[in-house]
């Protein structure tokens, strides 16, 4: 169940974030956001990259906890 | 679940919590901060704050490794057997990530990927050794038998590590910081805003690799149902 609805924010979170960066194509010149990210030579773009790439690991292996406690929970009750 | 159940077991992984705020921390301001430009090393000196943690790990992982042998010697407990298993693959983990981020800032400032430097040429034994100690386990099938002789060679494993990556780096020309000739990590020779990522650093990343010990040691509980009753 918790799977379930997990996925399904993964799924809607990964569907907004396509619908961003296709409304920001539009207009890649302006707004303060991508000034940010234009600055100093590009390097917050990778901050950025590296961001998501941590947060990634980190979701992986919160997951993993959780599933590890489950499998736990469920030794405990009927071994 | 009671929302007082939910806050207690919260606060049971607030340390997991911490590492992860301390790494994006750790990311952001690891990229963002100003650096002193010395020599060939250029904007690659914020490497510190990646590639120096690995190691952190990989000593936090085999200490832990080590101590639990000693411990295993003195009680022949299989449990301590299979914490020291497991610390000393998470480590032998890290420390391949520390010679991998290591080999690659080679590349770009000492000129070779695999140089014949001292500190490079040890560590790289040092992780062969602990590498020698996971396939030795996979090559004893009686329990009893690998966890002894395991333990035995874990200890001596660790008697290596130390003159191999903190003893004899130090005493030789090496182009690696911290070597005779070179000035290494003491309170003098860091600036002071590279400082104030590194220690976050070593906490967080410490404790990620907690984290996936934990992990892998109640993996094994589940598995190894017979040792963990």
């Amino acid at each position: 169940m918790i799977n379930k609805a997990l996925s399904c924010c993964l799924t809607l979170a990964l569907l907004f974030i396509s619908v961003l960066a296709n409304a920001q194509q539009q207009d890649t010149e302006s707004g303060a956001v991508n000034e940010f990210f234009r600055s100093n030579g590009k390097i917050y773009v990778i901050v950025g990259v590296l961001v998501i790439i941590f947060l990634g690991i980190v979701l992986f292996l919160i997951n993993l906890d959780r599933k590890i406690s489950k499998l736990e929970q469920r030794e405990k009750t009927n071994p | 679940m009671p929302p007082n159940i939910a806050v207690k077991k919260m606060a049971r992984h607030w340390w997991k919590a911490l590492a992860i705020l301390l790494l994006i921390y750790v990311i952001i301001a690891g990229f963002t901060i100003n650096i002193p430009i010395i020599g060939t090393n250029g904007q690659s000196s914020r490497g510190l704050f990646f590639h120096v943690p690995m190691w952190i790990c990989m000593y936090t992982m085999f200490t832990i490794s080590v101590v639990n042998s000693l411990i295993f010697l003195s009680k022949y407990d299989l449990k301590r057997d299979v914490y020291a298993s497991s610390a000393a693959g998470v480590g032998t983990f890290f420390g391949v990530l520390g010679f991998a981020t290591g080999s690659l800032w080679a590349t770009y400032t000492w000129g070779g990927t695999l140089t014949s430097d001292p500190k490079q040429m040890c560590t790289a034994i040092a992780i062969l050794i602990y590498m020698a100690y996971l396939v030795l386990r996979l090559s004893i099938h009686d329990i009893d038998k690998r966890a002894r002789i395991s333990a035995v060679f874990n200890i001596f494993a660790f008697a290596l590590l130390i003159p191999l990556t903190y003893i004899i780096p130090r005493m030789v020309d090496s182009l690696h910081p911290g070597s005779a000739t070179t000035p290494g990590f003491a309170s003098n020779d860091t600036e002071g805003t590279m400082k104030m990522v590194l220690y976050p650093a070593f906490i967080g990343w410490t404790l990620l690799s907690v984290w996936i010990y934990t992990l892998v040691v109640r993996y094994k509980k589940l598995e190894l149902k017979n040792i963990f009753r």
